[in-house]
């Protein structure tokens, strides 16, 4: 019978292969071009303002605490959880700085840390009745909203507190440092090129890897083309910060993090258990993975970063106000969703949340430049969510 | 001439690839109870969905004359109206709502849409006297024991005035006394005019209360006995396993070895209902280059004694001992379990096996990422050319490593959780129905990679439903039935009928 004459299937061909790759990724490459389009579009709208160097540098600093939940928000989602209290969690830690570094004169670099312990220890909170408790994310991180909300209005006692020292406020309002003077911002270049010619190398190295294990590699003229469009885009995103005052910290923050996270994700032990306890949380413990700590873990990353965007926030406003990171987490699950995360669990990637994220404030700025009010922007921004994720179900059940 | 309230001709009910009735015929006499028994599979259920409606008039071949006028039924609702109420071996009541808002569930009592809570607590209590059940209609269906929430169940068909009573393995959750009283509560039925098709494994209650037996058997009537005719149970059994060895087994030589894996004294009680014990005081053993086959009925508690020693993924209050080349094993995880060199290939591939959103790779590394990882970090190409090999050795039809596991079809699926335990490099294998909803070649190459597995040294516990499988591949075969291990044959004394009495016979008559 079967067993002795060879099946018919012969080792899948390389482009069979690369073309289910290709599908794989396709919801992300699809939010990647909508993003383009976005773009361009707002650019034409706008008269080429949205793209000028100014726009750009704003654009980042005033989504950059989304995008940090956001990459939380999003493994969150893959675990097939949800939280709501990511903005109160915000607001709480930024509420406590201010006393601590304004009222109590402490270093504000010492603060900075035990904010961020503060935010991972409010995640192991709200995690362990999650996961060990097994009480439902969303009841466990409403009452988490409402708590940490009432509790930093509690801590400022109704009140703002401002200003911040100098120090602090770099990590909301601050560029990276610049060497020499001139109308470029240098060190900027050398951080675009070096980043630049990191990925490339990567790449390189990659299909070294490949050949080793006897596996596929693309053409060389695929790997030449792909290094120069790197090159370029990075390139030119590079130039438009340098002639304004260079990358802003934040923007720095944001980058570290997603190349980190990205990395979590797809490479590590963690980032697949991650995966498999949302896509099927019975299947994973029955493979020994120890589910219940996944989720715990996950939860204490969220509070984390939940801190470092309350932090950026009041850096940038200078101040801690309680009602810094009003939405907050709205806003970060709408970038999870967009970006092509799933509400039953196990799929989604940081660069869809990243791309989720730019989507939603190139939005946000496009139609301010327009001179459109907040109105019709929330209106219009529900309506992009809902027409992407039913974009995403419609893909999804015509695959089957 | 014979009254028959039932009468189904010439049934043909086809899904993808199978024909899972292939010309049934079934008819049913007034007033009485008529059992339908067969092994797993053979269609009884489905079956009783064509009947109940709820595979739809038109999904169907045949015909169906409740009562000698056709019936084309287009859903339970429709069925319901005319009369037949089918109970399913799950209750399907609500735990948090009260005795009579149940009996009434989908069928209230009501005037313009307002509940007459009135009539409906004093019909309650004039059906719960008919089924013999003395408790208060406001009590919550949670608070009472399975066997009292199994009459609520029938109580509830008596509001809907049924004519045709089907219960689907009603006794399988019950304790004995239980058991008989609702035995007698279907005689008291029928002598209330009430006809009930009784599905049950369990052939000494059939004998006990049913008046004609219809026998199925790979989708197909085999023949209707009629009880008073001095039919006995090995009659039964004859009918029901009486079929030709079709299928085709790998040629094998056993290479036997010392004792590998040893299971003693092993109890399991229910999670959730803390008195009801799943498995007896079981003990086996498995030998190096060994397949032992472990046989039972639905419900015998053979997945539970498996996923229980398994890093006790089943159950409470577990006790025993379990060995592994003479060292007791304590395996308080799963993950203690898998690094004792145990795998567990779970009965349902797509609920407990797989991630079917992702691709074969990432499903083939899960359970020992470590294998291609160093320090946590996962060599994603080393990965990809792991995954290739078991797609070659295995012969996994897909276009790739990184097609969507939940596109595949049945026997590649479990092609890949095999993969994924192969992966784990372990030298305890046990499978839950390995072949279940797999078509004839792919069964085959499954038996392949099993034998290889255990002409490397493995020892293999293989738990299964179809008879001429553990047959055709156990070198022993054990046999499990409510619980407890009802006996253990050799390759050479295992006949069908001798493992079919042990699987039906309750343990107390085997001991």
């Amino acid at each position: 019978m079967t067993l002795v004459d060879r099946p018919a299937t012969a080792p899948a061909s390389s482009g069979g292969q690369a073309g289910l790759r290709l599908r794989g990724n396709l919801r992300q490459y699809g939010m990647i071009a909508a993003l383009v389009v976005i773009v361009v579009l707002f650019e034409i709208l706008t008269d080429g303002i949205l793209l000028k160097p100014l726009n750009v540098t704003n654009l980042i600093m005033q989504n950059g605490y989304v995008l940090v939940l956001a990459i939380g928000m999003m493994l969150v989602i893959i675990n097939r959880e949800i939280d709501l209290s990511v903005g109160s969690v915000a607001a709480f830690v930024g509420a406590v700085t201010g006393v601590a570094i304004v009222n109590w004169g402490l270093p504000w670099p010492v603060v900075v840390l035990a904010a961020l312990a503060t935010g991972g220890l409010i995640g192991a909170f709200q995690g362990f009745w999650v996961a060990y408790a097994r009480i439902p994310s969303f009841i466990v991180t409403l009452g988490g909203m409402l708590l940490f909300r009432g509790l930093s209005m509690v801590v400022l006692q109704g009140q703002s507190i401002a200003p911040f020292p100098t120090g602090f406020r770099q990590l909301g309002s601050g560029f990276v440092p610049e060497f020499g003077a001139g109308d470029l911002h240098l060190v900027t270049i050398l951080l675009g090129l070096a980043g630049a010619a990191l990925i490339v190398w990567n790449d390189w190295r990659s299909r070294a890897r490949r050949r080793e294990y006897g596996l596929s590699v693309p053409a060389l003229r695929w790997f030449a083309l792909k290094a120069v469009a790197i090159v370029v885009v990075i390139g030119a995103f590079t130039w438009v910060l340098a002639v304004y005052q260079g990358l802003p910290v934040v923007g720095l923050v944001v980058i570290v993090l997603t190349v980190g996270y990205s990395f979590v994700t797809t490479s590590t032990v963690m980032g697949r258990h991650i995966y498999a306890v949302g896509g099927n949380e019975r299947a994973a413990a029955l493979s020994g993975i120890a589910t219940k700590k996944t989720k715990f873990l996950v939860f204490v990353n969220m509070g984390v970063l939940a801190a470092l965007a309350g932090l950026m926030f009041a850096a940038r406003l200078n101040a801690a106000t309680p009602k810094a990171g009003t939405n907050f987490e709205l806003d970060a699950i709408a970038a999870a969703f967009i970006g092509g995360a799933s509400a039953s669990g196990g799929v989604g990637s940081v660069v869809g949340a990243i791309v989720g994220g730019l989507v939603m404030g190139v939005m946000n700025n496009g139609m301010s430049l327009l001179g459109l009010g907040v109105d019709w922007q929330q209106a219009i921004k529900g309506g992009v969510l809902m027409l992407a994720v039913a974009f995403d179900v419609y893909n999804k059940n015509k695959a089957k | 001439m014979p009254d028959h309230i039932l009468r189904m001709r010439g049934i043909i009910k086809e899904f993808p690839g199978v024909r899972a009735l292939d010309d049934v015929n079934f008819d049913v006499e007034r007033g009485t109870v008529h059992a339908l028994v067969g092994e797993n599979g053979a269609g009884k259920s489905t079956l009783m969905k064509v009947l109940s409606g709820v595979y739809p008039h038109g999904t169907y071949e045949g015909e169906i004359l409740l009562d000698d006028r056709p019936c084309a039924f287009r859903g339970l609702r429709h069925s319901e109206a005319a009369g037949i109420v089918i109970i399913h071996q799950e209750l399907a009541l609500v735990p948090g709502m009260s005795i009579a808002e149940n009996v009434f569930l989908g069928n209230e009592r009501s005037r313009r849409g307002v509940i007459d809570w009135h009539a409906t607590s004093v019909e309650t209590v004039r059906l719960l006297e008919k089924v013999g059940l003395r408790e208060d209609p406001d009590t919550p269906v949670s608070g009472l024991g399975v066997g009292k929430q199994q009459l609520v169940e029938i109580a509830k068909a008596l509001a809907k005035d049924v004519k045709l009573l089907i219960l689907d393995e009603p006794t399988a959750a019950l304790n004995e006394a239980d058991s008989e009283n609702l035995l007698q509560l279907l005689r008291d039925l029928r002598d209330h005019g009430i006809t009930s098709i009784l599905i049950s494994h369990k052939l000494n209650e059939v004998m006990a209360v049913a008046d004609a037996i219809t026998i199925l058997r790979d989708g197909r009537t085999i023949e209707t006995l009629t009880v008073a005719d001095g039919v006995d149970e090995d009659r039964v059994i004859r009918g029901m396993v009486g079929r030709d060895l079709d299928h085709r087994y790998p040629p094998r030589t056993p290479e036997i070895g010392e004792v590998l894996f040893e299971i003693v004294g092993w109890n399991v009680f229910h999670p959730t209902v803390p008195d009801r014990q799943v498995v007896r005081d079981a003990s086996l053993t498995v030998r190096r280059g060994e397949i032992v086959g472990v046989a039972g009925l639905m419900g015998a508690g053979r997945t539970e004694l498996a996923m229980s020693v398994f890093g006790r993924s089943y159950g409470a209050r577990i006790s025993g001992t379990v060995r592994k080349e003479g060292r007791e094993l304590h395996l308080a995880t799963v993950g203690d379990a898998i690094a004792a060199g145990l795998a567990y290939v779970t009965e349902d591939r797509k609920e407990l096996g797989l991630l079917l959103e992702e691709d074969i790779r990432r499903n083939v590394t899960l359970a020992n990422l470590h294998r291609v990882a160093r320090r946590s970090v996962i060599d994603l190409h080393r990965e990809v050319a792991d995954a290739e090999g078991f797609v070659d050795r295995l012969r996994i039809k897909a276009p790739g490593v990184f097609a969507k596991t939940g596109n595949l079809s049945g026997g590649n699926q479990q092609k890949v959780v095999l993969s994924k335990w192969m992966y784990t490099d372990p030298d305890v294998l046990i499978l839950d129905e390995p072949t279940r909803g797999i078509d004839v070649g792919a069964k085959y190459e499954i038996y392949s990679i099993i034998q290889r597995l255990a002409a490397e040294g493995k020892g293999v516990l293989l738990i299964s439903s179809e008879l001429p499988e553990l047959l055709g591949m156990c070198d022993r075969i054990y046999v499990m039935s409510q619980g407890r291990i009802t006996g253990e044959l050799e390759r050479r004394e295992a006949t069908q009928e001798a493992v079919m009495r042990l699987m039906t016979n309750t343990p107390a008559v085997a001991r």
